[in-house]
């Protein structure tokens, strides 16, 4: 199963990361290799059963009372930006 | 000994932190060193021993994977990403020890966001073995394992979401153990797998890993996988007796690749479980073992792609200087901040979620897990334990996988299945070949967490592998 430039640069752009052209060149590779595997291994095997739940938890819910959080200053505290109180971005929309 | 002031905990941490000071340039065990919070905490932990307050955990220098939120002190993932981010809140595990009073020395080195099995994925540099600098001492637990070998903290904490305590664990000739999905809360462990990861104790020897997994066990309101059981007194289950217990061995964990010095180790435990009364029976199968690979690293990467699109230098963590847009923003930092194997699973992660190939891998891959976890019930019906290695080699040289990751995959076969399933895995020391360590790996049922630390408890009082130290040459 071989991966062509051209999917990785789309899985890429799903992924929002901005890969070199090398890094395609060495992903494709990568990529069609370990998935060549996978495909190989998964092909032997015929299924239809449903997917797992660990510890049949579902539905695992909170009463919707509002607690105190943090102080602003503290969810700010790492961020790359700051204006005024606010995260500081690139214009979301044009 | 705490307890009775022969020493402090203050003398035993300062004692910790000088050895740190002696070791660390050559094993590299550590992200941060927690100099003055951990004397604090130390101060604090004598004050509460004085005054008859202290529980096991009191005081003792303690490590932590550098993949869980310590508030106020730097949590990087080992990434660039997270270079500079401190969190302003700690991980549940965290506050647990806290209240028992811990003292914390340092945050430990890691593949970078738990993704590896040999620590060379550190953006900030490998940990070397401490019983060979040249070898890898596993991952992605490897500073914590690499600590605790070295006696640069009396016990770690790690995380596993493919294996990444239990690997690690054996090759560094300590104690790990990964306990039932649900049993311990991931609430501020930065999440990888969120259907696999789990926090648990690396220590030197079994006791302490039930003392550990004492404290941090447990309900957390702030994980919903977390289930609401009751936590045991996990020492109690020491007894020493084995006798009678039904272990079952598959044959699909000794795989072609084993190195022959591992399975004579491997097989000499064996005998000695059967000395110490065990019922084994060899030549067992779990004939789906073989799929484990790619359900596990369709599933793990699919879960991280999820996990890690919160990456964008938004909030938090690493933010490009070189962008006009906002796409072009977040697409270069994820680029700049992210290292290669994050990348490559990011990306297998992305591929098998996506249109056209969602039913081929990730559908397919949750469907065989299921499959997967019913062979291993069918398995404990008949027996008590399973014993198996806890990899099929023993730590390799830094640099020997690094070109070939499905190679890196590949070591990690014995323990995949077990993060699949879902049940808990404990890897004890099992002897060494040519002064490299090799770890035993016993698995049981869901929630029974106490018959596998009965077991890896009565075969170390039998042996003597975990007396046994690195010379840690200068």
């Amino acid at each position: 199963m071989k991966l062509s430039r051209k999917q990785v640069i789309h899985i890429a752009t799903l992924a929002r990361i901005k890969l070199t052209k090398e890094e395609i060149t060495k992903f494709s590779e990568q990529l069609s290799d370990i998935l060549g595997n996978f495909d190989e291994m998964l092909q032997k095997i015929d299924t239809n059963v449903d997917p797992l739940i660990l510890n049949e938890l579902s539905g695992v819910w909170r009463e919707d009372i509002s607690k105190p959080s943090y102080a602003q200053d503290q969810i700010l505290a790492n961020a790359p930006q700051v204006e005024d109180g606010c995260f500081k971005v690139k214009a979301v929309l044009e | 000994m705490l307890k009775k002031g022969d020493i402090s905990s203050v003398e035993l941490t300062q004692a910790v932190l000088n050895h740190i000071d002696d070791t660390d340039a050559k094993i590299h065990s550590f992200v941060t060193v927690t100099k003055e919070v951990a004397l604090k905490q130390a101060h604090s932990a004598d004050k509460r021993i004085k005054v008859g307050k202290a529980t096991p955990l009191t005081g003792i220098p303690t490590a932590i994977k550098d993949n869980m939120c310590t508030s106020g002190t730097h949590t990087t993932c080992s990434s660039r990403m997270l270079e500079n981010f401190v969190p302003p809140y700690n991980a549940t595990v965290v506050e647990k020890l806290k209240q028992q009073g811990m003292v914390m020395v340092g945050k430990t080195n890691l593949d970078e966001f738990a993704m590896g099995s040999s620590t060379e994925n550190s953006a900030f540099g490998v940990t070397n073995n401490p019983w060979d600098y040249t070898r890898v001492p596993g991952g992605s637990s490897g500073g914590s394992t690499a600590a605790v070998a070295a006696d640069q903290a009396i016990y770690a904490l790690g995380s596993d979401t493919g294996g990444s305590i239990r690997q690690p664990a054996g090759f560094c000739s300590v104690v790990g153990l990964k306990p039932t999905y649900g049993r311990v809360s991931r609430f501020g462990l930065v999440a990888f797998g969120s259907s696999l990861d789990q926090i648990g104790p690396i220590t030197k020897d079994v006791t302490d890993a039930a003392l550990v997994l004492n404290t941090i066990a447990g309900h957390d309101p702030n994980d919903s996988t977390s289930i609401n059981a009751p936590v045991p007194d996990y020492t109690k289950a020491l007894t020493g007796d084995i006798k009678g217990l039904r272990i079952g061995i598959p044959r699909e964990y000794f795989v072609d690749a084993m190195q022959k010095g591992v399975k004579t180790a491997i097989e000499a435990a064996i005998k000695k479980l059967e000395q110490l009364g065990a019922i084994v029976e060899r030549d067992v199968s779990l004939s789906l073992t073989d799929y484990a690979l790619a359900t596990y690293y369709l599933i793990a990467p699919a879960e991280a792609s999820a996990n890690l699109a919160r990456y964008d230098g938004t909030k938090y963590g690493h933010r490009t200087t070189d962008a006009a847009t906002m796409w072009d923003a977040m697409e270069k930092t994820r680029e700049e901040g992210f290292g290669p194997e994050v990348k490559r699973r990011i990306m297998i992660g992305t591929y098998a979620l996506s249109a056209g190939y969602y039913n081929a891998y990730y559908k397919k891959a949750q469907s065989l897990r299921r499959l997967i976890w019913e062979e291993f019930n069918q398995a404990f019906s008949k027996y008590d334990a399973l014993v198996t290695p806890t990899s099929p080699t023993v730590p390799f040289k830094i640099g020997e996988k690094t070109d070939d990751p499905m190679q890196m995959y590949l070591s990690d076969i014995c323990t995949l299945p077990i993060n699949i399933a879902g049940i808990p895995g404990l890897s004890v020391p099992s002897g060494f070949v040519d002064g490299l360590p090799v770890g035993l790996q016993i698995l049981g049922r869901s929630f029974d967490e106490k018959t596998i630390l009965r077991i890896g408890h009565a075969y170390e009082q039998a042996t003597d592998w975990h007396t046994v130290k690195p010379l840690l040459k200068q």
